[in-house]
């Protein structure tokens, strides 16, 4: 069972990007999540937001071309698109912390049972990255963790507690990973899909606590 | 007599740096948003033991020359010149490999204090505007609160971040006139604009001057009251070899590999 083809990076993102609609301001963290703004469905108008200081930005721009002043999170050159502004940091936070991005959607080491969310340090190394991480956690009106399900060596990312550090508690509210999706709520997570070829058993059997299978769970639509 | 800021060299903008100084370093992360010829002028004058306030430590030209950036210093090379007392930023470490602030980090010859990049923004502003502090709604349960005074208004709990003034910023830009007014490009305002007016000296590195009533006013976005002195990038560098170490080259490698499947 563990020998599952599971989501590449690519797909994680492209499920992600489903979850964007008409209108939504979206901050793309570092890493897969900036790979979301590449598969925004055709004809929806999203307006992806980055700390760098740009409103309204494109796909990220193929090797070799591209503007390194105009960049993602993840400082690749994205591109231009009519009606994109740019801002210093002050602003971009002021946007954040403000109230006024509607989804942030961040890569994360752990996230328990309740939402907290583990994403800026491993305790080993002693020194992390906090960055924008901690503000968006708290500004953004919905937070999707984009992350693998499981750790280099098999063990669970979503946990009944963190034991990293914890960049801000009870903030996820979508958690989308290689094997599931997974809904945080008051009752517990739920698990709403899963990848195609997985069963709900098999997502549980690498999930830490207890998942509420949704009635409606599914096998994921990626197109 | 007609206001100039504008001095001749990289040397004589940063004459009056001091061991022990407090400077800014604007940019966002990457080098090209950086005053990367500013900093390498206070490098040659190897003042020590100097508090920097940026978002990163800095990478150094290693990793950006391979990206093909032509002003590829930033502050990397004052931490490994020995020339960092204490950092204060967001970002101190590499996601991708352990950078020399980490190295130094790790053997006790360096100092840290790690603030949410939204808290760093607004403190620097706040000492810009002549504030006493600000109530900053994150960092709530974190590592960030502890020792910090708190406050509940409105029901929210907030915590007090202090303001953040420096002896020296040190600034990226595009384009100035004599008055110090500046344009910058597309993400290369982030710290940069912020810092302008954060510190007792602002020093602004461009890539262009231009004649006075040339930047549109309705475009202006640093208004030149912040800006002390304005320093020209020459049109053409010298460009040096440098030896690429593997540790660098794996870092390149990986980075474009970030970039797709």
């Amino acid at each position: 069972m563990q020998k599952k083809d599971r989501l590449d990076r690519q797909t994680v993102a492209l499920r992600v990007a489903r979850e964007f609609k008409d209108g939504d301001v979206v901050n793309l963290g570092l890493g897969l999540p900036c790979l979301a703004s590449n598969f925004v469905p055709a004809g929806r108008e999203v307006l992806f937001h980055s700390e760098a200081g740009v409103l309204g930005y494109g796909e990220i721009t193929d090797l070799g071309e591209g503007d390194l002043e105009l960049t993602n999170a993840s400082g690749q050159p994205v591109r231009e698109q009519p009606g994109m502004s740019f801002f210093d940091s002050a602003e971009a936070f002021v946007m954040i912390r403000g109230g006024h991005i509607d989804i942030s959607v961040m890569g994360a080491y752990q996230v328990s049972e309740k939402g907290d969310l583990a994403n800026y340090m491993i305790p080993e190394r002693q020194v992390g990255v906090i960055g924008g991480a901690v503000d968006l956690a708290v500004g953004a009106k919905r937070l999707i963790v984009a992350m693998n399900h499981t750790t280099r060596d098999g063990k669970p990312r979503i946990v009944k507690q963190c034991t990293y550090p914890l960049t801000a508690a009870n903030c996820v509210d979508l958690i989308v990973t290689d094997i599931a999706v997974i809904e945080v709520t008051d009752k517990g997570l739920v698990l709403k899909e899963v990848a195609p070829g997985w069963t709900p058993e098999e997502v549980q059997s690498l999930t830490e606590p207890a998942l509420i299978v949704d009635p409606h769970c599914r096998e994921m639509t990626l197109m | 007599m007609p206001i100039n800021k504008i001095i001749p060299n990289f040397d004589e903008a940063v004459a009056d740096i001091e061991d022990g100084a407090t400077i800014m370093i604007g940019g966002w992360g990457t080098a090209v948003t950086a005053p990367s010829l500013l900093i390498e002028a206070v490098a040659r004058k190897g003042v020590k033991n100097l508090t920097v306030v940026a978002n990163v430590t800095g990478f150094g030209k290693q990793v950006w020359k391979p990206l093909g950036v032509k002003f590829a210093e930033d502050q990397d090379i004052l931490v490994r010149n020995g020339q960092v007392k204490k950092f204060i930023c967001s970002a101190p470490v590499s996601a991708i490999y352990e950078n020399n602030f980490e190295r130094l980090l790790r053997a006790g010859k360096v100092e840290l204090e790690m603030v949410s990049q939204g808290t760093l923004a607004e403190r620097i502003r706040a000492a810009k505007a002549g504030l006493g502090g600000v109530y900053i709604p994150v960092g709530i349960g974190t590592v960030l609160e502890e020792g910090k005074e708190t406050k509940i208004i409105g029901g929210k709990k907030y915590i007090l971040e202090l303001p953040l003034m420096a002896d020296f910023a040190l600034i990226k830009a595009h384009k100035a006139d004599r008055w110090g007014n500046l344009v910058y490009r597309k993400t290369s305002r982030s710290f940069n604009a912020v810092m302008a007016g954060a510190a007792k000296v602002t020093i602004a590195e461009v890539d262009e001057i231009v004649e006075l009533g040339e930047l549109d006013p309705e475009v202006i976005v640093t208004p030149g009251i912040y800006v002390d002195r304005v320093v020209v990038r020459p049109a053409v560098i010298e460009e040096e070899e440098i030896e690429i170490s593997a540790e660098a080259k794996e870092s390149h490698e990986r980075f474009i590999r970030r970039k797709g499947a």
